[in-house]
């Protein structure tokens, strides 16, 4: 793929920075009908590091404090050295696999702290970023990973459900949810986080229609991070997909995905929305996959380094620093305290996978049914006597 | 007064309306469940009574009807959801095997998916293809779910009030074909265990198990053996997964013969399993291998052929014979 097909499917900046309303782009071959029109993306952060206008949604980050943007900051950096931090334990052999979110803190983190705790979140099993934000222990998300569960902790503890593996089955979970809330009377809200890719499952089609026809609470939230494993976005829609939205009615917005306030405004109105009894909404964060799909991807079959040069150009944590440098609202002090403390993150981190047990073997049958099952009840028992035959034999 | 004549389909009415009655959680959901009250009218007058937000039209998507149905469990609700027939339930299988099968095992214990799937099934109603399929095997192949299926009115209301009482994902299999047929419900009686087998007729010479719309059958191949003097046990099993062998086992013991009945065909089928386990617990008492009848290897066939498809009345007085002859 050359820079020139690159910067094709990168939309242009938002109107506040250049003007692109009304221009069409002149669909350039392989680079697909999907970005055909020109959207446009809202920002408020662009990847120098400069605060832009927006008229629409500056009010919903009007209030954000230096402290605040500290936090943000904070959030994406530890969530990229979490990150790395399970790459490299995947590598060494410590975990089976790992799907790593490099490249998509900012869509994360920006919306993950949109959400209030009564919020519900229904993730994929990319959302490392969405989990930190609910305070599930990370090491918690490695569970599965390293193969001793198939989940690992409990979705009510932090309105954090199960990573969903299936492509797009969550998107439903969450809308009956949400259905569920708007039911109760309550007054939260529920959020779908799925990919490119899972934009063309039926259950993702089908999430929306249920989620208009009800009403409910629920923000689809899709990070369009360019790649589905080795496919890309014009695989998967002949048009940029928050324009999906319109056709089951309701609004769909593309939000800069690599900049955390953005992200972070367009969730918060999203969820008011929702909050308010006007539905659900799709967001699409535009934004970069930087690392493979997963650690047994191998991205350099299918796409060039220029393009992710073009993208590493666009850092959602380098461009938060350069703001939080140039406002003066953070100093020297906070970035090596950071530092340390990602180091002691990644330290806790490996430390604690390398200790996690292996299950007890009679897990296999614990928890498949709630009131229990005669036939689960016979395997154990047979299971019992098969290993006891080896304590018996090891007695002699 | 609490007890009643009325037709299966009235009977899982009212078990429905009793459910939406005693627990606000309960929703019913499906397509055409509301004014139309379902292609079977087996939802019949229960929006009219409980409103939209609690008998809910869905829009015609079975994924989406199962998907959200899990969302509205995960929520604390007890949905009661309805596949308006058998051969529609593929587009909702993968959520009712990936999702709604194994999010309590995935969540260790911590949340409960208290979910009914109703589907209605089987033929012998001259209906157009996708409508007559018997897929239990495919669901009970599956663990962590549960998959009941009533033969009589009196069953289908106990059953149903019991599968939506249950923490775990029933699917309940819903004998199309004996909606019409009626039967006294005690809606006071203290019912049995939900997977508990039963012997509706005694017999010493061979036991004749079945499920739903097979008992029927089965009843009258029992009463037309004893014209010929053949002693016949028939067995209804009421539930698939857990599969009630105790009870086979106890039935094959006695009459030392087993042949098992179902609509669905008979390779991979329940059939197989059940003759399977039974050989294997009771070896030294059968008399003649387990027999097995059911559907052929086959699409399920155009109306004008399912008798021919279908194990009828001289198909399974057929197999009862053959296991004499052993």
């Amino acid at each position: 793929m050359t820079v020139e097909s690159t910067a094709a499917r990168t939309p242009r900046r938002s109107a506040s920075t250049k003007s692109t309303a009304g221009k069409r782009t002149t669909a350039k071959k392989g680079t697909g009908a999907a970005q055909g029109t020109d959207p446009q993306l809202v920002q408020l952060l662009t990847p120098e590091g400069k605060r832009v206008k927006n008229a629409e949604y500056d009010t919903y980050v009007a209030g954000i404090t230096p402290e605040e943007l500290r936090g943000l900051y904070r959030d994406m950096v530890l969530t990229r050295r979490f990150d790395a931090e399970a790459t490299s334990l995947q590598r060494q052999g410590e975990l089976g696999l790992w799907a790593s979110l490099l490249g998509q803190e900012a869509a994360q983190i920006g919306s993950g702290r949109a959400l209030r705790d009564d919020d519900y979140v229904f993730p994929t099993y990319r959302e490392h970023g969405v989990a930190w934000c609910r305070g599930v222990d990370p090491t918690n998300l490695l569970g599965m990973f390293r193969g001793v569960n198939n989940g690992g902790w409990d979705p009510n503890g932090n309105n954090f459900h199960l990573y969903t593996i299936v492509i797009g089955s969550q998107t439903l979970h969450a809308t009956g949810y949400a259905m569920g809330v708007a039911k109760d009377g309550a007054d939260s809200a529920v959020i779908a986080y799925f990919g490119d890719g899972a934009s063309s499952q039926g259950d993702v089609a089908e999430s929306f229609t249920f989620s208009a026809v009800y009403n409910a609470p629920v923000v689809f939230f899709c990070q369009n991070n360019q790649w589905a494993i080795s496919e890309p976005t014009e695989k998967q829609t002949r048009v940029p997909l928050y324009q999906r939205a319109q056709g089951y009615g309701f609004p769909g917005v593309r939000v800069d995905g690599n900049d955390v306030l953005a992200c972070l405004a367009v969730t918060k109105w999203a969820l008011e929305r929702a909050r308010a009894g006007e539905g659900p909404t799709l967001v699409e964060a535009y934004t970069y996959r930087m690392g493979a799909h997963t650690t047994s991807d191998d991205p350099t079959r299918y796409r060039g380094d220029e393009e992710r040069l073009a993208w590493e150009a666009k850092d959602p944590i380098l461009r938060l620093r350069r703001y939080l440098e140039a406002s003066n609202h953070a100093d020297e002090g906070f970035f090596a305290e950071l530092e340390a403390e990602s180091e002691a993150l990644g330290r806790r981190v490996r430390e604690a996978v390398r200790a996690m047990p292996d299950p007890d073997h009679f897990a296999i049958f614990e928890n498949v049914y709630a009131d229990g099952h005669a036939l689960v009840d016979e395997e154990r028992a047979q299971f019992a006597a098969y290993q006891a035959s080896f304590a018996d034999a090891e007695g002699v | 007064m609490a007890a009643e004549k009325m037709a299966l389909a009235k009977a899982i009415n009212e078990s429905l309306r009793r459910a939406l009655e005693s627990d606000p959680k309960v929703l019913i959901m499906g397509e055409d469940v509301g004014k139309l009250g379902g292609v079977f009218r087996v939802t019949d007058g229960l929006q009219k009574d409980f409103g939209e937000s609690r008998v809910i039209d869905t829009p015609l998507a079975e994924s989406g009807i199962v998907g959200t149905a899990i969302g509205l469990a995960l929520r604390g609700y007890r949905p009661v959801v309805e596949i308006q027939f058998d051969g529609f339930v593929f587009p909702a299988y993968d959520q009712i095997v990936t999702q709604l099968a194994k999010m309590h095992a995935r969540s260790l214990g911590k949340v409960k998916l208290p979910v009914v799937v109703r589907i209605p099934y089987g033929g012998g109603i001259g209906a157009v293809e996708h409508h007559s399929e018997s897929p239990e095997a495919l669901f009970a192949h599956v663990a962590g779910l549960k998959i009941v299926s009533p033969s009589n009115a009196s069953d289908a209301y106990w059953m149903m009030q019991q599968a939506i009482q249950s923490d775990d994902p029933v699917i309940f299999f819903e004998p199309k074909r004996r909606y019409w047929d009626k039967g006294e419900v005690n809606t006071e009686a203290i019912p049995g265990p939900l997977h508990s087998a039963r012997v509706v007729r005694e017999g010493t010479d061979l036991t004749l198990a079945a499920y739903g719309p097979m008992v029927k059958t089965c009843l009258e191949v029992a009463a037309a053996a004893a014209e010929e003097g053949k002693s016949l046990e028939v067995l209804d099993l009421r539930s698939v997964s857990p599969l009630d062998f105790d009870a086979i086992q106890a039935s094959v013991e006695k009459t030392r013969r087993l042949v098992v009945v179902h609509e669905a065909p008979v390779f991979f089928g329940s059939g197989a399993e059940i003759a399977a386990r039974i050989t294997e617990r009771c070896f030294y008492h059968l008399e003649a291998p387990v027999l097995r009848v059911g559907g052929y290897h086959a699409p399920y066939p155009p109306a004008r052929l399912e008798e021919e498809y279908l194990p009828g009345l001289d198909r399974v007085l057929d197999a009862v014979d053959r296991a004499l002859a052993y």
